[in-house]
């Protein structure tokens, strides 16, 4: 069977389109599917994500853009998966492309259409909250913008075909079906949130006040309906008191589901800060029965927002809410920790729902032949969370387990890192390159500047003059042609424009328009084509910034408009070729520890035969792994583990260097060298690598407390799973009480190590299957068994292990008592409960060495943070990324986290790296920083302002001490030059000269 | 005809840009008085952008970058405000500082753009024009400003401030903000009167009490001023009118 250099990915959110572009990158062709007609999935709805507060629109547009514009992903929207055939290496796809009743190949997404429709329907990216009409975009900002008529809603009247300037209406336009072969797959539906049903006893659907989170997110969302203001959907009010209710539709058997849904926690929080921080009349109050902030910084968020902006917890479920029928305000009746029983008033509350299996999940388990868990999601190896049951599928995100956006973006990662492993003797098989002419040699050469002038249909032209505009441009010096055309972004204009570039040898070009953010590439690719550099070309946005925001002053618009075109005039004088410089690749990685994580990374890259360098400090592989016998979910870690050295050490790619030390680092992207010493003997061996992976994992904590290491009889959790593992000293004991959060979420290190819940559950829950009669407690602050963990904590609730919470800032006393303990436990309701017993365990938590990595990061030139952990380019977005380009992180050294997550992370760096790996030679972005040696003083300013670490003194031989600039690692956002006090520093394609002659052209 | 003042935005390609996009497909009306230069990121707003604008007679400049945190560049926007801060330090010495502004807006707040432009068109209206356009005096003023911001000092400290401040100076220390500012607003203040000074001379050589009375300062701190720009070669002793001495501009410093 011949294997397809292709992938098919099933849903557009930031998963599916994040495991697209790291394809598309590199080199396989892929299919995006998505089922709406737009992509961005749930995070192109909300607000701000925690735990940074980023704008979510901010950081996942340019993605979205960067997906739809992509060569090598074809992006399907509106459609359905009607067959699947075949096997891993080779599957018949057969899709059905729904229609639109709108051209998408014509339609330009100018709006006109939606503007006129007389029907004003439901919008379901805000969440019911505001009005649209039935020809509409689900947003403005959306990817692919163009619009699509609701055959629901549509009355057929015809206004939408008559004003519709591109004639992209087509009311017959059918259904489609398209076939094609894949040799792998990726489900990435995302989920269903939870929703109430009706007469659900929160009183959603019958209450206008009860929302729930995703409609509230809406709420604050700048671009919602409500433009950020917190206002009661009864009567816009600003609600003073506002309830955020957990685990609606989670942890419950009877009206929801059994699991938890790992995300609502946080969210909850960070909606609760963000309406206190648009509005300060709202005090939210968070009721919720534990506070699972388990991922990287979450705990530092939660207390923030307690110290910060007031947010009250209380640990309560609510039992009723009832409505005052005249205020509308809500009252909530709850239990409290002591026993007490509460009324309260809010004035709206918000319900933090569940994440439930996508709708069509079983459908899709159907077609693509693959199994779905107890709870509808996707079934996946517990050793590698995005393989389902079938060979070739892989599954990412949210229909894996409810999970955040990191993680989401992670596991697309690592399936398209799968996919790598599985297809990559095809990379580059199926994806054309474009053969393009030689470029125009233009330097020296006086401008000939040609303007092309957009009406868009009647976004500009109704405005704005655009005739006079024309005549205006024409006369501006060094312009030898100006042009008006109805759209100039459509594919017969793009002719029209290279027609002209060669008739008026034109050697810049600039269009007015809309905005660059999303036309400026297309442009750049036709003058391109017309065999002009692609950075001789400049914008005018006289649309989104002229002609819609002044639609009732025409004059001054026009003047406007004449203004942006003399301004880019003015630059279009300045700007020269720039060349995007080619750097070739080491086709080799190296990999930093030999715990699993590094391993399955290793072994990743060896089994694509890229030649692998894995190192480990110590004398055999297995890392914090060694110490783990099975998983929470019944996996054999020892199996797996030895399963993995024996596949490590037979790959014949792969060199395995233990006591090893890295001397040395040096280089960049594509280009490391580094120097280790490894063995008895200290051998020395230099190795070149393209890519590095930092895998060096972290250290269990030995306590300080408990009397740990003073008295035998307490002891690390690690030691009690090798004991009931392996030994049967258990056996006489009769009480054991276990401790959680030792070593963690304490001053020294606020953070949760996110593990020791599970290994306290799986160890008590082991213990009593073998010895039914030991009685076991286990004092927690917050029992975090987060996602499909839930069930082990009901099933060891059902057991008869007891929990019991203890106050956090009393934490319990121990007193050696003979041969026995006696515990001392305060309640977080002040009462102190004393309980004698034959064994403590202490949940050690997760630590990082700080001096160990400060050497490494120092090498690498790579952040670490507050908690001495690696810092990663970006939380939400780039979870395995480096700022610095070329060097990935995963596992513990990246975060306290289960094997699983482990697995993923090490599958993801090796996807991120294979989009290096996979090309001969990278091209570095052509608008980077350059600096003027003669100018330069070497005060070394621009190395501490560059985020990039792209900059370094060097000595040179004529002008000593002076900065340079690594072209590959600059991203060209100028903080260097801003800076410079010698002027030294300039930025291609927005140099100071291009800048200033527009500020001279704005008069 | 009623006064239209002119005014020039600098806007990040990733966030504000896109917001300014926003409000466009928004259809969100506000005054056509501004022109748009987009940059990739609002830390690339060198102060010398400010400085020509205002001095071709621009009448407002507003910056706009990513909200903190949010930067696409990581830091950009903490470096814009760094320098922001400064020019609107420089600014207050000659009253033009409200008539620049630094805003943080998001690629999904259109109407926060609509609405900040409005305003400060509005604030720009109420101002008038901007006074460099006649006045020649003020002119000069603000020649020293440039160059005083140009100089050494003031780079240094505006590109060291969020490192010793917010993690650490080379002790392993932070700096505290409000010793930091001092030391500041003293090297801003310094700086603009030994530019206005080596300015002054550079027209023609004077005494010590000329210029405390161009400068309108007291005459002690004049010759602590001279003292140093002495020290640095900017300026030398010349003649001594009877017990006047007479200082004069040199080329060396």
């Amino acid at each position: 069977m011949e294997k397809i250099g292709a992938v098919l990915i099933v849903g557009a959110g930031i998963g599916g389109s994040q495991a697209a572009l790291d394809l598309g990158d590199a080199g396989y062709k892929v299919y995006l599917i998505e089922s709406t007609t737009s992509i961005g999935g749930v995070m192109a709805q909300l607000d701000k994500t925690f735990p940074t507060n980023d704008c979510a629109m901010c950081i996942v547009s340019p993605k979205l853009v960067e997906t739809g514009r992509h060569q090598n992903i074809d992006l399907h929207i509106n459609c359905k998966i009607e067959e699947v055939s075949g096997e891993a290496g080779n599957f018949t796809i057969k899709i059905l492309k729904k229609s639109l009743h709108i051209n998408m190949d014509k339609c330009t997404g100018c709006g006109v259409c939606g503007q006129k429709c007389p029907v004003e329907a439901i919008d379901m990216f805000n969440e019911g909250l505001a009005k649209v009409k039935a020809t509409s975009v689900k947003y403005p900002q959306a990817v692919p913008l163009v619009y699509a008529i609701n055959k629901d809603y549509c009355i057929g009247c015809g206004v939408c075909e008559g004003v519709c300037k591109a004639e992209a209406v087509e009311y017959d336009l059918e259904d489609q079906e398209v076939e094609f072969n894949v040799g792998a797959i990726i489900l990435a539906p995302g989920f269903e949130e939870f929703v109430p049903a009706e007469g659900n006893k929160y009183g959603y659907g019958k209450y206008k006040n009860v929302v729930t989170s995703i409609e509230f997110e809406r709420i604050l969302s700048a671009s919602g309906p409500y433009t950020g203001k917190i206002l009661r959907p009864s009567d816009g009010d600003v609600p003073e008191q506002v309830a955020f209710l957990q685990c609606i539709g989670s942890r419950d058997l009877r009206e929801g589901q059994p699991y938890c849904s790992s995300v609502c926690c946080m969210y909850t929080c960070k909606e609760a800060v963000i309406a206190k921080e648009h509005m300060d009349q709202v005090n939210p109050t968070i009721f919720s029965m534990d506070v699972r902030a388990y991922g990287k910084d979450f705990d530092k968020y939660i207390i923030h927002a307690q110290e910060e902006y007031g947010v009250q917890y209380i640990r309560s479920r609510i039992s009723s809410i009832t409505e005052d029928s005249k205020t509308k305000d809500l009252i909530l009746k709850y239990e409290t920790e002591d026993g007490k029983i509460i009324s309260e008033v809010f004035n709206m509350v918000v319900l933090a729902v569940g994440l439930n299996p996508p709708n069509d999940a079983e459908y899709l388990a159907e077609k693509f032949g693959i199994e779905l868990n107890e709870y509808k999601f996707a079934l996946t190896d517990v050793f590698n969370p995005v393989q389902t049951t079938r060979p070739g599928i892989f599954a990412c995100g949210a229909f894996q387990s409810p999970k955040d956006i990191p993680e989401t973006v992670t596991q697309a990662s690592a399936a398209a890192g799968c996919v790598n492993q599985l297809l990559y003797e095809k990379t580059g098989t199926l994806i054309t390159e474009k053969t393009l002419p030689p470029e125009i040699y233009v330097a020296g050469q006086p401008p000939r500047i040609g303007v092309f002038i957009c009406h868009c249909g009647i976004n500009i032209g109704g405005y704005v003059d655009v005739p006079d505009v024309k005549k205006y441009a024409s006369n501006l010096p060094n312009v030898v042609l100006a042009d008006r055309n109805l759209y100039t972004c459509s594919a017969d204009t793009q002719t029209i424009i290279k027609n002209k570039i060669e008739e008026f040898h034109l050697n810049r070009v600039i269009v007015a328009s809309c905005t660059p953010r999303t036309h400026e590439s297309l442009f750049q690719e036709t003058i391109r084509e017309a065999g002009l550099n692609r950075y001789l070309f400049q914008m005018a946005n006289i649309r989104d910034q002229c002609s819609w925001v002044h639609m009732h002053q025409p004059k001054e618009a026009t003047q406007k408009a004449k203004d942006l075109v003399r301004m880019a005039v003015n630059k279009a004088r300045n700007i020269i070729p720039l060349e995007r410089i080619k750097l070739s690749v080491t086709p080799k990685a190296l990999v930093i520890g030999g715990g699993i994580t590094g391993m399955v990374a290793a072994l990743n890259f060896a089994s694509q035969e890229y030649e692998t360098c894995l190192v480990e400090k110590e004398m055999e592989l297995g890392g914090h792994a060694k110490h783990i016998y099975t998983t929470l979910e019944g996996g054999s870690v020892q199996d797996y583990l030895s399963d993995l050295i024996q596949k490590v050490n037979s790959n014949e790619n792969l060199h395995v260097y233990t006591q090893a030390e890295i001397e040395n680092i040096d280089g960049f992207i594509g280009n490391f060298k580094t120097t280790l010493i490894h063995g008895d003997r200290k051998e020395r061996v230099e190795f070149d690598h393209g890519v590095v992976v930092v895998a060096t994992g972290a250290n269990e904590y030995q306590p300080k407390e408990y009397l740990y290491g003073k008295n035998p009889l307490v002891i690390k959790q690690s030691d009690f799973e090798k004991l009931i593992n392996t030994t049967d000293d258990i056996k006489n004991k009769k009480s054991i009480v276990m401790i959680q959060c030792v070593g963690s979420r304490d001053e020294e290190r606020p953070y949760c190590s996110k593990m020791c819940c599970a290994e306290a559950i799986k160890n008590a829950i082991l213990t009593k299957e073998k010895y039914p009669g030991v009685e076991i407690t286990i004092l927690f602050r917050d029992i975090r068994t987060y996602g499909f963990k839930e069930k082990y904590y009901r099933q060891a609730r059902e057991a008869g292990i007891i929990f019991l919470r203890y106050d956090e800032k009393n934490p319990p006393n121990v007193i050696a008592n003979d041969s026995q303990l006696k515990v001392e436990v305060n309640t977080p309701t002040k009462e102190v409960i004393n309980i004698n017993t034959d064994l403590l365990v202490l949940s050690a938590g997760i630590y990082a060495d700080r001096e160990e990595n400060e050497v490494l990061a120092m090498m690498l030139k790579v952040p670490i943070n507050d908690d001495n952990f690696f810092l990663e380019a970006h939380v939400k977005l780039r979870p395995v990324d480096f700022a610095t380009e070329g060097i990935f992180v995963a596992g513990l050294a990246h975060c306290p986290k289960p094997i699983e997550d482990s697995i993923s992370q090490a599958n993801a760096a090796v996807s991120r790296a294979c989009t290096i790996l996979s090309k001969d030679e990278i091209e570095a972005e052509g608008k980077t920083a350059v600096v003027n040696m003669a100018r330069c003083s070497g005060c070394g300013m621009c190395v501490e302002n560059c985020a990039y670490n792209a900059i370094e003194l060097i000595e040179d031989r004529r002008f000593g001490l002076i900065a340079s600039i690594n072209q590959a690692l600059c991203k060209g956002c100028g903080a260097c030059s801003g800076n410079c006090r010698c002027a030294a520093i300039d930025v291609l394609g927005f140099t100071g000269e291009q800048i200033y002659a527009m500020i001279k052209g704005r008069l | 005809m009623s006064y239209e003042p002119t005014i020039l935005g600098f806007l990040c390609n990733w966030c504000s840009y896109a917001g300014a996009d926003l409000a466009g497909v928004s259809r969100l009306q506000y005054p056509p008085n501004i022109r748009v230069i987009r940059v990739m990121c609002s830390g690339r707003v060198d102060p010398k952008f400010v400085f020509e604008a205002l001095k071709i007679g621009i009448d407002g400049i507003i910056v706009m970058g990513c909200h903190p945190g949010d930067c696409h560049y990581l830091e950009g926007n903490y470096e814009a405000e760094k320098k922001f801060n400064m020019l609107k330090k420089f600014l207050t010495f000659i009253n033009l500082d409200n008539r620049i502004r630094l805003e943080w807006v998001s690629a999904s707040e259109g109407m926060r753009f609509a609405e900040i432009v409005s305003e400060f068109t509005n604030s720009i209206k109420e101002l008038g024009p901007s006074p460099l356009k006649e006045d020649k005096d003020l002119l000069d003023k603000l020649e020293a400003i440039e160059m005083a911001a140009d100089s050494y000092r003031i780079r240094a400290l505006v590109g060291r401030e969020r490192t010793i401040i917010e993690s650490e100076n080379v002790y392993g220390e932070k700096v505290p903000q409000d010793k930091f500012d001092n030391i500041f607003n003293t090297a801003i203040y310094d700086e603009y009167m030994r530019c206005r000074i080596l300015l002054s001379l550079k027209k023609n050589s004077k005494s010590v009490k000329v210029l405390a009375s161009e400068l309108e300062i007291d005459p002690s701190e004049v010759l602590e001023h001279i003292l140093i720009l002495k020290g640095s070669n900017s300026i030398t002793m010349g003649e001594i009118e009877g017990i006047t001495p007479i200082y004069e501009y040199t080329m060396e410093g």
